[in-house]
């Protein structure tokens, strides 16, 4: 009876998500904001990449406030697991202890490099941040080293600081947070070295969303 | 339409999952999948008809308003989404690890102050 209910629930919410298809035409042409980040992202920031443009000056307050979301989560679960013991794994396996020889420095390599060019390529601090954590959690389950938690969240809040500041530098010299033209001067679009203060920002974002997520991964393995 | 089925079929497919499933587990299984396919609803709405995606490396910049490209708006949405998706993800897990090793038990009909 329950399931009965339960799937007549479903089918009404998808029969309103269908009468709901005729407001979002697909692929229809639009124009307002769309336009306007169109024509003007790459001229207003310096940056080839116009997601990348959203994300972290018209709306880097909001990814400033999704940032604290994230750390907020590892306190909360940080918190909800406090008291357990550490797990030290009494046997790992060979297989998995020699493909992290070899791939821990490519996948950290990599995830540096997605972070780096998040103004020029498809690519960003938070997935440069996840394929960075992959790397450490690889190590996790392998390496029967103690974890240094204290250094790893030293440095995560370091980073998140650095976040803050930049915005900040762009308060005090330009009178309006997170400012990008003219606290570093915008560059050559195109270049490594461009689009002010943005690449400094995604590496920060990289770095915390490494060490945080791995935070998270490592507090869940707790017993 | 075919793209819109599909986002739909996958938050349908979430919600039966976390109306009918007893096993914790499973339900915030059923909670990501849902919020999947709200992402891909939203990556959906935001596609232009033979547009390009946002990302000027390998055009010329002083032609870019003959360019069409897709909307950029919703993606940068989404990347917030995918990543607070994460840490509700997260949260849940290690709530739920804390009432598995409380009650000794992953059915929640077993879990007698969870029942309405």
């Amino acid at each position: 009876m329950k399931k009965f209910i339960a799937v007549l629930i479903v089918v009404v919410i998808g029969f309103y998500f269908y009468k709901s298809l005729n407001y979002f035409k697909f692929g229809a042409e639009r124009e307002g904001v769309y336009t306007y980040y169109n024509s003007h992202a790459v001229s207003d920031t310096g940056v080839a990449n116009i997601v990348t443009s959203i994300v972290l000056t018209y709306r880097g307050f909001d990814t400033l406030g999704e940032v604290t979301i994230l750390f907020l989560s590892a306190i909360g679960i940080g918190a909800l697991v406090y008291g357990r013991k550490e797990k030290v794994l009494k046997e790992t396996c060979f297989i998995i202890d020699t493909s992290y020889k070899i791939l821990f420095p490519a996948i950290l390599l990599y995830g540096v490099y997605v972070f780096l060019h998040g103004h020029l390529t498809p690519g960003g601090g938070f997935q440069g941040g996840a394929i960075i954590a992959t790397g450490l959690m690889l190590r996790l389950v392998t390496v029967d080293k103690k974890w240094n938690e204290k250094m790893f969240s030293f440095l995560e809040g370091l980073s998140g600081l650095s976040f803050v500041l930049l915005g900040a530098a762009g308060l005090l010299l330009l009178g309006s947070f997170l400012a990008n033209k003219g606290v570093l001067g915008l560059g050559v679009v195109k270049n490594l070295f461009s689009a002010g203060i943005i690449p400094l920002i995604y590496i920060a974002i990289g770095l915390k969303v490494g060490f945080e997520l791995t935070g998270i991964v490592n507090n869940l393995k707790k017993d | 339409m075919i793209f819109y089925i599909g986002a739909f079929g996958l938050v349908l497919i979430g919600f039966l999952i976390m109306m009918t499933q007893k096993n914790v587990f499973k339900i915030v299984i059923g909670m990501s999948i849902a919020e999947t396919g709200v992402h891909l609803f939203l990556i959906t709405v935001g596609f232009i008809k033979s547009g390009l995606a946002p990302i000027i490396y390998d055009l010329n910049i002083d032609k870019l308003a003959e360019i069409k490209f897709v909307d950029p708006v919703p993606q940068a949405l989404i990347l917030t989404s995918i990543v607070i998706g994460v840490a509700t993800l997260g949260v849940g897990l290690a709530f739920i690890i804390n009432v598995v090793k409380h009650y000794k038990t992953e059915d929640i009909n077993k879990i007698k102050e969870l029942k309405w």
